[in-house]
């Protein structure tokens, strides 16, 4: 397509990124671990803390099951003594990167030059050990969106997201098999990573004999709780060249969504999530999905994975299945290398933040021994599923 | 595999926008609300009509018939002393293409739930101090 105007997110950078130290459970103050991560993305974009004058994150400081959220924006706000001219948290927006959209928004308002952008969890240390609750707080009575959902045990995003791998299984024909290569995939370039949670090799058998935790999603199908913050600068992009760091571009972004805001009334429940997203993205960049050298894609639940795929355009319509049989085609040396840090399922639930970090990590070439060999120059970058969806294009252009 | 059980239910709090749903099964009638002006039935209920922005909503019964659109076993335990595994679906109402509720399926093995399955509503009665409560369950259509 022709672009008559220059989306307003390519004034803005990745000027820096930072991450705390990541754990299943570290036992450490949630606040301690994510200031870690937002003084050292201050620290690699070359700036000082006095020059951030914008903070968005997600969730925020809110409710919902042990672990979801380690520190609030006015936490934050606060505990770094930071002069701000726009901030802002929330749980209700384009998935968990809705926040770093924001960050470009605020940019490109001119309300910010230099945006703190963080996600922090502790639902390793938070929840314990005894296997996963149900989502959000267990109360006496079901009300809100839970209202329909959890009178019928249909409690944890594994039901619902199940539902949908169920859906797309029947209407495309997609195999256990076929899904079972987004959790080796990520287990294998976990291997590569001394941060990841899981990265002791896994088979096909291991993964077939794990247990069943909601059909046709088995054990390591299901992404893996964990502690650890990641944080992002966004900086005007005239001002980052004047700073010691390695810009990434932000191409475009996507956070479009012309669905059912709801789990079980969206149009087709075997669509591929984000869409929506991704079409609006696409349509503010000259790039296409054939440009892109990698995807890092939410596995908060291996299907997800699958269905962004096709969400991104990255392959057809329902075709997610064949596209990653026997997983050469998304392997760090395969001709679309996918979660090459390990995905959610393998190096931690990190919340949308760990993708957007390691397709950055990749675009500088720092990724370390995963690093994908010929070096990349864009990055398609999902995160979300369900009715909470975002997408961002990333690029080494200048 | 056992045949599923049901669940410990966690009862819906009740309001007047969702009385009826929750209520109706007393009479044996799976209801939902309907815009009286054009005759799109809302759910989840909302007070204004999304089509024409009508007001004049009101509840009504729906024939209880019903297709699987998409089903998962649960075999995980995410409430406490509940009893696993049980089957969660996902149902198209007869009456408008992309209405549905999620429910339990019963009355029937796991292995042969399939999507596209015909199935009807049947009720749960649950006491309360707040206000009975009837769940809507679906079984195949004809029993088992
Ligand atoms: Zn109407």
């Amino acid at each position: 397509m022709t672009l008559t105007e220059t989306p307003l997110e390519r004034n803005c950078v990745v000027s820096g990124i930072g991450q705390s130290d990541i754990g299943r459970r570290l036992g450490r103050d949630p606040l301690g671990l994510t200031l870690d991560a937002c003084y050292a993305a201050i620290k690699d974009a070359g700036l000082r803390v006095e020059d951030i004058d914008g903070l968005s994150t997600y969730p925020g400081a809110v409710g919902g099951s042990p672990g979801f959220s380690g520190a609030g924006a006015y936490e934050i706000l606060d505990a770094m003594r930071l002069k701000v001219g726009f901030y802002d948290s929330g749980v209700e927006t384009a998935g968990q990167l809705g926040s770093v959209m924001k960050a470009c928004m605020a940019v490109a308002a001119g309300l910010s030059n230099h945006v703190l952008c963080f996600r922090s969890v502790w639902e390793g240390s938070a929840q314990g050990t005894g296997g996963r609750k149900a989502s959000g707080a267990l109360t006496q009575y079901a009300s809100g969106s839970m209202e329909w959902l959890l009178p019928f045990g249909s409690a944890s995003a594994a039901n619902w997201i199940a539902m949908f791998a169920q859906a797309h299984m029947h209407k495309y024909g997609t195999t256990p098999e076929q899904l079972a290569q987004i959790a080796l995939n990520s287990r294998k370039n976990a291997g590569l990573n001394p941060n990841a949670i899981y990265a002791e090799p896994m088979t096909m058998d291991d993964y077939m004999s794990a247990r069943m935790i909601s059909t046709p999603l088995r054990l390591f199908d299901c992404d893996a709780p964990c502690d650890g913050a990641t944080a992002f600068i966004i900086s005007r992009k005239e001002l980052a060249a004047d700073l010691d760091c390695t810009p990434i571009t932000i191409e475009a972004m996507g956070s479009a969504n012309h669905d059912r805001a709801t789990w079980d009334q969206l149009r087709d429940l075997s669509r591929t999530i984000g869409a929506d997203a991704a079409a609006q993205m696409w349509s503010r960049t000259d790039l296409t999905p054939k440009d892109v050298d990698i995807a890092e894609l939410y596995d908060g639940f291996s299907i997800l994975a699958l269905l962004w795929l096709e969400a991104m355009q990255l392959c057809e319509m329902g075709e997610s299945g064949s596209f990653i049989e026997g997983g050469q085609r998304i392997a760090l040396d395969g001709e679309l290398p996918l979660n090459t840090h390990g995905g959610q399922l393998s190096a931690g639930r990190l919340h949308g933040y760990g993708f957007f970090h390691e397709a950055c990590l990749q675009l500088r070439g720092e990724a370390g021994a995963r690093q994908v060999a010929k070096q990349p120059q864009v990055a398609a970058v999902a995160a979300g599923g369900g009715v909470t969806c975002g997408t961002f294009l990333l690029s080494t252009r200048p | 595999m056992p045949e599923p059980s049901v669940p410990f239910r966690i009862l819906p709090e009740l309001s007047d926008r969702n009385r009826h749903f929750w209520q109706g099964g007393e009479q044996g009638h799976l209801t939902i609300l309907r815009c009286q002006e054009c005759g799109y039935y809302l759910h989840p209920p909302t007070p204004t009509c999304p089509h024409d922005q009508s007001k004049d909503v009101a509840p009504e019964a729906v024939s209880g018939r019903a297709t699987v659109a998409s089903f998962t076993i649960n075999h995980q335990a995410w409430i406490p002393g509940v009893e696993v595994p049980y089957l969660i679906a996902i149902v198209e109402i007869d009456e408008q293409p992309e209405l549905r509720l999620t429910t339990n399926l019963v009355n029937c093995e796991a292995e042969d739930v399939h999507v596209g399955m015909p199935v009807q509503v049947l009720f749960e009665h649950h006491e309360d101090a707040n206000g009975d409560v009837w769940i809507p369950l679906f079984e195949p259509t004809g029993g088992k």
